[in-house]
């Protein structure tokens, strides 16, 4: 396996994964993007990783983004149940406070 | 003497090329099904079709990951992410009462800036890419001999944990720690 | 008595002194100036009026200095007794490179090679050197001569040039030191009862404590930018403490006169400075700039200039004559001020300056060798103009100021002939001796209220008794009679002139300043003449006081009251008197010559060992020491005998017998004799000087054109014969310069004269009138031109492009902004997916832009 076939599979997946956060209206729906953005760093970095023979700096990061994004959708579903709660709408076109 | 020697050297030869055509097979599949997963992910109006479709698309990743021989990262990568993120985002899904079944609305009527931007990203992304295993990179050197080394035990990658980067690891606890707290605090009733 | 000819005395060796004290010597000033500080916070506050922190500072930096100088003395003795084991010589290595020392961050005392070549090959046989050992050197031993101890930090470097702050000990400043201190404490103590209730007692000892401060950071200055610091600064002070009581004219007149005429001398002090800087290659340190004077790499024309440049700082500071008019003038201030600044310490800023450039006058005014140059001139005329004019004052004071005068004059006169250590002994037996006049003179005016003899005093003997002793004592010093301190110091500088060797044969001195010896011994003859006039006048003869005189402001608080018996001083007032006394006694005893009485040579010249620094330190130029003399010293006696006498039989008998209370002869010799007349009125005019600077009524013509060619000539000679000795340019060219100097000055002296305007006035009122007529056709012309063509440029300017080009832009960028704004204000939609796209598209963008343009 060449190094690159990881490469391009990560950015393919990042480039899916920023798709989906411009695209999406409904806020779960963005936050599940996010997290295929993040999967796909995970592979970049351990692709490297294995690739460079460095690879427990490898995977000791990853573990590391893992436990991250498990605590950003853990806040991210938070927030969007407070939304909910108050709006009784995930729209995201409906949150426009900032419109000036 | 040498012929045994040669034979030898043959087998393995052979086996060598074999298990790597095996695992690129197997990568190469994997791959076409994650992409296709993701497509779908950000492309249904379904919304617990799309929390499905991440569930491919975050088994597939733990596949990869253990063909590129980091097994505790793999494992760690379905329980935490398909065990745990997942059953959150459901929850999450549920409580914002999803309509149960197909809904209109779940993406932009234009989507087309974020086309064009997904695209350009890619382009961007894929030249680098691409630029990289140029000269004076050959293809040899870009590969990846998984088969030389053995995988990385957990025994090696807790030690790790545990003695270089025990700072961080402290600090993803704080975090992790803040989180639930945080999440808690945002999300009770009043 | 034989003297053990040790190989060092060829003056070739030498060891670096070191140690505590003498290397952390910054510690004294330091703490005098905390002092000051700590003085003008808090003294107000204190019980004692801050009068505790100053005495208590000045006790610290006394035992100090004592200290230090202890540490200097065993050094000395260490480096005399050195042999190649235990000594490490400084080696000689007569490269011309005198840049050896290394420059450290921290404080240490330096080791750098100073190269000597001395040149003589043998010793001067005869020549008392000061390598005799407290004990009999052995023979074989090498000894040394001991270097001053430099400690140095650099503060600012640039241009190559490295500008370092520290401080230089040997014994020169040892002994400046200690005399410092010693009587800036008794002035202390002196102080809190002579000031007491003062409007200002806090700010007066601020000030004490800063001028001690000062004269003490200028004594331990290891480079002239320092001195140069440490000089202003002590002018500074003085301005201060005369015009202590500044609200009464006078003073305040006196405190600005002391100072501006101290100003004129600066002048030449920066330039002598600068032209000594850039001479010695560049270089700020005092040991640099010797060295480089006495081994010849400094040029000599150079030198002689620096040194006449010079010479007017220290004719400024140390009152030589013709700038002496402040000093009698500074009388104003307080007593104990007039003991320490004018008698003791900062008149002697002068001949220090002299004594630590000693290389730099030696070699510039040649001084070895001839027989005569400025230095000697100006200091030998100062002893005879000061005590001329001591005798014809009534105010106790002044008659001290002038002999003050007269006796830097003494000093500068011992420098100028190369009488090195006599110079520096008498500066020290002087302080001591002049301290305890002037403070017994404040101790009788604290009595009457007032200085003026005539008026006020007369037959303090019966009321002040103990005053009377240390006044005598001090008279007598000052008088130089045997044994007291001033005729030991006063017969070295007679003798250190050279002159008597015209009398008796080779003296080895340094030259044959015949002349100078002459004017020194008229001069003691008047110094004794005048000291006994004042004993006569204040404490013979009837009491003349009793009525309160308003003319002079000595505000010490008591109540106006008639006083009709004075009385003794107080205990403060009278230990101070007692100890200066006391040491004016003894102190003689330092510099006892070689040779006396038969005492071994460790018990001679005790001074000169300690203090005067050899050649072999290469900052010092080799001189001469002359022979002690016995028939000098007892020729000099009877003429001081001989004018006590005159003076006792003037006074004493003669006045006396007229009336108790009678004050001079009714029918004396001033009234009698024209000549005598006029030159009683010259002197009480102190020599038309104040006129020709100040202005006054107009002189008449005789009297005009004879200052003018007294001062003409004066000036055109000094210049002539400086240019002839010094620069041994032929002597019709140092005859034609010399006659045109004093032809300028002859012309500028009877026209200030004759106009009663000052000299200031004669010489700027043609300046000024030249400066105006250029200023008003020339400059002004040049500049209305100019306004009118300015005037005509703004108007096109103002048209054209201001409302034009400028104006037209500015709302040209206001309506685009505005368009500006209506445009973007569509996208700010508040939605935050649009947002992110656009940051995504942009990062895009970004990145595209640096991964593959770049």
């Amino acid at each position: 396996m060449y190094l690159i076939q990881f490469l391009i599979l990560s950015s393919l997946l990042f480039c899916i994964g920023v798709y989906g956060v411009l695209a999406r209206r409904n806020a779960v729906l963005v936050l599940m993007s996010i997290e295929l953005i993040l999967n796909a760093v995970n592979i970049n970095l351990i692709a490297f990783g294995a690739f460079n023979g460095a690879a427990i700096p490898a995977e000791v990061f990853a573990l590391f983004i893992i436990a991250v994004a498990a605590a950003e959708v853990g806040v991210g579903l938070a927030l969007v149940l407070t939304i909910y709660r108050n709006s009784k709408n995930i729209d995201l076109d409906h949150v426009d406070l900032l419109k000036g | 003497m040498t012929a045994a020697l040669a034979t030898t050297a043959l087998t393995n030869t052979v086996l060598a090329v074999e298990t790597v055509v095996a695992q690129n097979v197997f990568f190469y599949l994997i791959a076409a099904v994650m992409v296709i997963a993701a497509l779908r992910v950000v492309t249904t109006s379904n919304m617990v079709h799309a929390a499905l479709y991440l569930v491919v698309v975050l088994a597939g990743v733990a596949a990869q990951f253990i063909l590129l021989g980091a097994e505790f990262v793999g494992i760690t990568q379905v329980l935490v992410y398909i065990g745990a993120v997942i059953v959150l985002f459901l929850f999450g899904i549920m409580l914002t009462r999803a309509k149960v079944g197909a809904e209109d609305g779940l993406s932009y009527d234009n989507v087309v800036p974020a086309i064009l931007t997904a695209v350009l990203l890619f382009l961007v992304m894929g030249f680098a890419v691409v630029d990289f295993a140029k000269a004076p990179w050959s293809s040899d050197t870009l590969l990846i001999d998984a088969l030389d080394r053995a995988p990385t035990t957990v025994e090696q990658v807790s030690d790790s944990i545990f003695s270089t980067y025990i700072v961080a690891f402290e600090a993803i606890s704080v975090l992790l720690l803040a989180a639930l707290i945080g999440a808690i605090v945002v999300a009770r009733k009043e | 008595m034989s003297t053990t000819y040790l190989a060092a005395e060829a003056g070739d060796l030498a060891v670096q002194a070191s140690g505590f004290f003498l290397e952390n010597v910054w510690i004294i000033p330091a703490i005098m100036a905390s002092s000051f500080a700590i003085i003008l916070g808090f003294g107000k506050r204190m019980p004692r009026g801050g009068s505790e922190i100053g005495i208590a500072a000045v006790g610290i930096c006394f035992v100090l200095a004592l200290m230090t100088a202890g540490q200097w003395i065993g050094q000395v003795n260490e480096a005399a007794n050195c042999t190649p084991e235990t000594c490490d010589y400084i080696q000689d290595d007569h490269s011309e490179d005198t840049d050896d020392r290394s420059e450290d961050a921290d404080d240490h005392s330096d080791e750098g090679a100073f190269p000597v070549d001395i040149g003589v090959g043998s010793a001067d046989g005869e020549s008392a050197s000061a390598l005799t050992a407290f004990t009999e050197a052995k023979e074989g031993s090498t000894s040394a001569a001991a270097v001053a101890v430099l400690s140095e930090r650099t503060w600012w470097s640039n241009g190559g040039i490295d500008f370092t702050i520290g401080t230089m000990v040997d014994g020169l400043t040892v002994t400046l030191l200690v005399v410092v201190t010693l009587v800036s404490m008794l002035v202390h103590i002196y102080s809190t009862d002579y000031v007491a209730g003062d409007r200002r007692f806090t700010h007066y000892f601020g000030f004490l404590s800063l001028f001690t401060a000062a004269m003490l950071f200028f004594v331990t200055s290891a480079n002239v930018l320092q001195m140069i610091v440490g000089w202003e600064l002590v002018g500074v002070c003085s301005f201060a403490l005369i015009g202590h009581w500044w609200e009464e004219q006078p003073n305040s007149d006196a405190a600005l006169k002391a100072f501006l005429t101290n100003r004129v001398g600066d002048i030449g002090l920066l330039i002598g400075m600068i032209i000594l800087f850039f001479a010695s290659n560049e270089k700020w340190g005092i040991i640099e700039i010797n060295a480089g004077a006495i081994d010849g790499t400094t040029s000599h024309t150079l030198l002689l200039i620096a040194s006449l440049c010079l010479l007017a700082a220290v004719m400024s500071k140390s009152g030589q004559f013709f700038l002496h008019t402040w000093l009698p003038d500074a009388m104003a201030g307080p007593t104990p001020v007039s003991a320490l600044i004018h008698a003791a310490t900062m008149v002697v800023a002068g001949v220090y300056l002299i004594a630590r450039l000693y290389g730099v006058f030696f070699n510039g005014l040649s001084i070895g060798g001839s027989s005569i140059n400025a230095l000697a001139v100006i200091g030998a005329v100062t002893t005879l103009v000061g005590a001329s004019l001591a005798f014809v004052q009534d105010d106790i004071k002044k008659v001290l100021a002038y002999s003050t005068i007269s006796q830097l004059g003494y000093m500068t006169l011992a420098l100028g002939v190369g009488a090195w250590t006599a110079a520096v002994f008498h500066l020290t037996t002087h302080a001591l001796f002049k301290a305890c006049l002037f403070l017994g003179a404040g101790s009788v005016s604290h009595a009457v209220h007032s200085f003026d003899m005539k008026k006020d005093m007369g037959g303090m003997r019966k009321f002040m008794p103990t005053t009377y002793k240390t006044f005598l004592i001090g008279s007598i010093a000052l008088a130089g009679l045997p044994p007291l301190a001033g005729f030991w110091s006063k017969d070295e500088i007679l003798a250190g002139t050279g002159g008597w060797g015209f009398f008796e044969g080779k003296s080895h001195a340094n030259g044959a300043y015949t002349i100078m010896l002459v004017m020194g011994m008229i001069t003691a003859a008047m110094t004794a003449a005048y000291m006994t006039r004042v004993m006569y006048l204040t404490f013979f003869g009837e009491f003349r006081g009793g009525h309160h005189d308003d003319s002079h402001a000595t505000d010490d608080g008591h109540a106006d009251a008639l006083h009709d018996d004075p009385h003794e001083s107080g205990p403060r007032i009278l230990w101070p008197l007692r100890i200066l006394a006391g040491l004016a006694v003894v102190a003689g005893l330092m510099n006892l010559p070689k040779g006396f009485l038969g005492l071994p040579s460790g018990w001679t010249l005790r001074f000169e060992h300690y203090v005067e620094p050899l050649a072999a330190t290469g900052y010092f130029p080799k001189i001469s020491h002359a022979d002690p003399s016995w028939s000098l010293a007892i020729f000099s006696t009877l003429v001081v005998a001989g004018a006590v006498g005159v003076a006792y039989y003037y006074y004493f008998v003669r006045v006396n017998a007229q009336s108790p209370s009678a004050t001079e002869l009714v029918n004396g010799p001033t009234e009698r004799s024209g000549l005598l007349k006029a030159g009683h009125t010259m002197l009480k005019n102190r020599y038309y000087l104040d006129h020709i600077y100040d202005g006054g009524e107009p002189v008449g013509a005789a009297g005009a054109s004879a200052m003018g060619t007294i001062f003409g000539a004066a000036a055109g000679l000094t210049l002539g014969f400086s240019l002839d000795n010094g620069l041994n340019q032929d002597f019709w060219p140092s005859l034609v310069w010399g006659a045109l100097l004093g032809l300028t000055i002859f012309t500028i002296v009877t026209a200030a004269l004759r106009s009663g305007m000052g000299i200031a006035t004669v010489v700027k009122r043609p300046m000024a009138n030249a400066a105006n007529w250029v200023h008003e056709n020339i400059i002004d012309a040049a500049v209305d031109e100019v306004g009118k063509n300015s005037v005509k440029t703004a108007d096109a300017l103002y048209k054209y492009i201001d409302q034009g080009v400028i104006d037209g832009s500015v709302n040209a960028a206001g309506r685009g902004s505005q368009g500006a704004g209506g445009e973007l204000r569509r996208w700010s939609t508040g939605k935050v997916q649009q947002y992110a796209t656009v940051m995504f598209a942009g990062a895009t963008l970004l990145a595209g832009l640096l991964i593959i343009v770049i």
